[in-house]
């Protein structure tokens, strides 16, 4: 038999289930997790930059970030294929990584930086990986477009002059139905050339 | 009323003059040396930017005031009768506005994944939470979710007071002596081949919001390929009067033949919208979107074929069987294109517990072309002849036969390896298979085409955009009309307050619309002309449109600008439709499509890795070449998806099925890119003022038996079973 499992209550599970469970998420994606202290109430505020803007929600600690985008804040650029991180779809940049949304809880998302595919563009301008993306025709139906034009933003962050199999694996969890991965691999070796 | 016209049809090599007789009303057609200045070319998608921006809104992504999240609990069982329905507790959580049941009690559920209730709250987390507190009792009955358990001796019954099996005792068809024939051919093939149960996995789920605008009236934003679909059954359950019932599908996620109507999360959303005074968004989440959304059927197909050395395809004898889920809509249409001199076919249908089949893009044909390259294949491997040849021998279709040539240039067929010759870790080979598809159409289409005053023009259709480019495809037919660009014509659609449009099924939606364009266009032009030869001092049958402007043709010097001239017709906009004729005589009246694979296996692993696809395709007039381009390509992607990962696997003992998410059921990934090459041959084809036909569905048709036919080139054993998993590969070699 050996020694009895340390016994962990509900409250003390509860207390640490946030930031430690996101935090485990955000250590394997090379992100500190946040600071702060852990959420029970029904109801948490929480506040981050989005897309260069300051924004705040009230939401329960089981709404994840992604729907707190979707559903609270009517940024609607990340999209809900999978809701558990198999697809790539609601991909968002946080603090300066590309992360999966559907698996970050929203009270975790306090204050951080963040931009969706909404927040790509200037004003009036496309920027070069949409235009790219537009010139290849690199969509059809266009449900996995953000989260791959989001994918291709944070390899060209890293890596200004990728080969394609750098933007094969950059890309290599995001899924398209349709059918468009080449014409996306060669949008995105194209945004690479023309940011050059 | 008709009117004869000239013009030429054909591709390249084979060109004719022709006469062809069209509807008095109708616009010659393009003919094979039509200068066109932007059909044919390469544009971006009209509402791409609002794509890549994020802003476009799919049906997911519709956010109403006051709007309530709906959720539906499902049977866990396959088979049971409902004894009780308790919704009292779900009610009872802070937050919910409404609750159904939507089996009585005393009803049965018929699969795992059958809609039994649901709930409408406040939040999305709210009505699932409410949604577990629903509280069911079922009898639970026996099941039978493969083919094999539903066919036994005995078997349960999978629908109450219906058979199991239906069909298979008599051939369908049947013609000349197979038994004598398979006994004297050169070579026969004796096999089984078998494909999986295969999920549609659009990107987007299936769903709707549903907002009562009073009661009698309805707006529904559906992710459909049906928007007239959806209203029409929406009316007829809610009795609604069809004008009072709006259906918009802006944009939409994929469809792939399973979303054509508003399913029951439409009409569950409509009740809870009702009784919660408030819109309902149901959406289905990734689970219920593979258990419960529709399928493509499997096949156990018992083949007998025979071939003779002079390549003549002697007999094909096929009995088969499979499975539709409870829905049925099992179907094959073996064997293809091949005519074989003796036939016989036998096919039955078998109920199972399971999620109900829907149409998946080309219904029946990729698991028939699949087993019937494969089948000549062998046959040819065994009398040592060229597969190419064999097609070659037996197919006269004008296109394909051009196709077959095209393909085996740019594969590099020469190169081939003789079957079986390869003794290396790694062995090489090359394959081809072929596809026919109807060129159908849905005539009495209309669009709307609109003039406004400051010389802006606008399209607007009731049909949807399903990834396939429709929005292209129409502005590039009016700016060719009016002598614009595809960036100057603004597209409407997805909306049944727009003319009514195609279902997006059976690859009809670009060539029932466009010839109507072109119609509306005319008829614009009509009016123009008149007021803008005023303007120049000439008859209006003079005049003609190009790069912005109105002039006589022959003499483009003496211009007005296509704004001015818009603004010559009065008034703020002028706005004219056009309806879809029937088709008539045209160089061909089947759509072709050749694909031609090269593949590497891996004989310690059993891993296939496509190298190159190189797939020759057709589509009449193409006018959308980036779109046509990649739906070629598309097709193909999904065609190896089919035939290397894809499987829904279901659990004999519990009736659930294993895999309803993304991580067991496994689509083409990007590391799964071979290089693909899209082709498309360059033809006039008559048959409508535009002489283009769909290209949705045969690009998924040829692509699992090229690849089927190249590993047997590899490895000279063929792997007769879909998906083609290492371990199949590894027990073909062994065998």
């Amino acid at each position: 038999m050996g020694k009895p499992r340390k016994e962990v209550s509900r409250r003390a599970f509860l207390k640490g289930a946030g930031a430690a469970g996101a935090g485990a998420a955000l250590l394997g994606a090379g992100i500190a997790p946040p600071k702060g202290p852990p959420v029970l109430k029904k109801k948490n505020a929480v506040s981050f930059e989005l897309n260069g803007k300051k924004v705040g929600v009230e939401v329960e600690p089981r709404v994840t970030l992604m729907n707190a985008l979707r559903n609270h804040l009517d940024t609607t650029g990340p999209k809900n294929a999978c809701d558990r991180g198999t697809c790539g779809a609601c991909t968002v940049i946080l603090d300066g990584k590309p992360i999966l949304s559907c698996l970050m809880l929203a009270v975790d998302a306090d204050g951080a930086k963040i931009t969706t595919i909404e927040g790509l563009a200037e004003p009036g301008k496309l920027h070069p990986i949409q235009e790219a993306f537009l010139d290849a025709d690199a969509l059809q139906c266009g449900f996995c477009t953000s989260g791959m034009i989001v994918g291709c933003k944070s390899l060209l962050d890293a890596n200004k002059t990728p080969k394609v199999d750098d933007v094969k694996a950059a890309l290599a969890g995001h899924l398209c139905r349709c059918g468009t991965y080449p014409r996306i691999f060669d949008a995105c070796l194209k945004a690479a050339e023309r940011m050059k | 009323m008709s009117k004869k016209v000239k013009t030429k049809w054909g591709i390249e090599g084979d060109v004719k003059d022709v006469e062809v007789s069209i509807a008095d009303d109708d616009v010659e057609p393009w003919g094979y040396d039509a200068k066109l200045a932007v059909v044919g070319g390469r544009h971006r998608r009209p509402g791409g930017d609002l794509i890549v921006t994020g802003r476009a809104k799919y049906t997911f992504d519709v956010n109403l005031p006051g709007m309530l999240w709906g959720k539906i609990l499902r049977s866990p069982h396959a088979h049971a009768a409902v004894r009780r329905i308790d919704l009292s507790k779900a009610k009872a959580v802070a937050g919910v506005k409404a609750a159904l049941a939507r089996v009585q009690v005393g009803g049965h559920v018929h699969y795992a994944g059958q809609e039994v209730a649901a709930v409408a709250a406040e939040s999305e987390e709210i009505a699932a939470e409410a949604a577990r507190k629903i509280e069911v009792d079922y009898d639970v009955l026996p099941h039978a979710v493969t083919c094999e358990d539903a066919m036994k001796d005995g078997a349960p019954k999978v629908l109450e007071n219906v058979e199991n099996v239906s069909g298979g005792r008599r051939p369908e068809r049947e013609r000349g002596d197979v038994e004598g024939a398979l006994k004297s051919s050169d070579a026969t093939v004796e096999a089984t081949y078998s494909t999986q149960v295969q999920m549609h996995s659009a990107m987007e789920s299936h769903g709707v919001v549903v907002r009562w605008d009073s009661d009698a009236q309805m707006t529904c934003w559906a992710s459909t390929q049906g928007t007239d679909a959806v209203r029409g059954q929406l009316a007829q359950y809610f009795k609604l009067k069809r004008s009072n019932v709006r259906v918009i599908t802006e944009f939409m996620g994929g469809g792939f033949g399973a979303k054509l109507g508003p399913g029951p999360f439409g009409v569950i959303a409509g009740e809870l919208a009702r009784e919660a005074g408030a819109p309902v968004k149901v959406m289905l989440d990734r689970a219920e979107e593979q258990t419960a959304a529709g399928s493509r059927p499997n096949s156990i197909q018992k083949v007998r074929a025979g071939m003779n050395k002079d390549m003549t395809l002697t007999a094909w004898d096929i009995d088969a069987h499979g499975t539709g889920g409870v829905g049925g809509g099992w179907g094959l249409r073996s064997p293809m294109i091949y005519n074989f001199k003796n036939v016989r076919t036998k096919f039955a249908q078998v109920l199972t517990n399971a999620g109900s089949s829907c149409a998946m893009r080309a219904p029946g044909h990729p698991e028939s072309s699949f087993a019937v390259e494969l089948a000549i294949d062998e046959l040819a491997a065994k009398l040592g002849l060229d597969p190419l040849e064999v097609r070659r021998k037996n197919d006269d279709h004008p296109v394909r036969r051009r196709e077959y040539v095209v393909g085996a240039e740019k594969i590099g067929w020469k190169n081939r390896p003789r079957t079986g010759s390869q003794t290396g870790r790694v062995r090489r080979g090359m394959g081809l298979a072929s596809s026919r598809w109807g060129q159908m159409v849905s005539t009495g289409a209309e669009v709307n085409v609109v003039c406004y005053a400051d010389g802006s023009v606008e399209v607007q259709s009731g049909a949807q955009d399903i990834g396939t480019g429709t929005r292209t495809v129409l502005a590039a037919v009016a700016a060719e009309e009016f002598g614009l660009k595809v960036a100057d014509v603004k597209v409407s659609i997805g909306d049944t307050n727009f003319p009514s449009g195609p279902a997006s099924g059976g690859s009809v939606t670009a060539n029932s619309l466009a010839p109507a364009v072109r119609l509306a266009c005319d008829a614009l032009k009509k009016e123009i002309f008149v007021v803008a030869a005023e303007e120049l001092g000439v008859k209006p049958a003079e005049l003609a449109c190009a790069d912005g402007k109105v002039a006589p043709a022959k003499d483009p010097t003496r211009s007005i600008t296509w704004k001015r001239a818009c603004g010559l017709l009065g008034g703020e906009k002028m706005t004219r439709s056009g309806k879809r004729f029937e088709n008539y005589k045209g160089y061909t009246e089947e759509i072709g499509g050749v694909q031609f694979a090269e593949v590497e296996v891996d004989t310690e692993t059993g891993v296939i890795r496509p190298r190159r696809i190189v797939a020759v395709h057709d589509c009449g007039r193409i006018v959308n070449r980036n779109g046509a381009e990649n739906q070629v390509a598309g097709g193909v992607i999904m065609g190896l998806s089919y035939a290397l990962f894809e499987e829904r696997r279901m659990d004999r003992a519990t009736g659930a099925m294993v895999n309803p998410d993304f991580l067991g059921y496994k689509i083409a990934g990007p590391l799964d890119m071979p290089a693909i090459e899209p082709v498309l041959i360059e033809m006039a084809n008559g048959r409508n003022n535009v002489g283009l036909y769909g290209l949705g569905e045969p690009p998924v048709i040829p692509t699992a038996g090229a690849i089927a036919c190249a590993v047997l080139n590899a490895i000279g054993r063929p792997v007769r079973s879909l998906p083609m998993t290492p371990d199949k590969v590894l027990e073909a070699l062994e065998s």
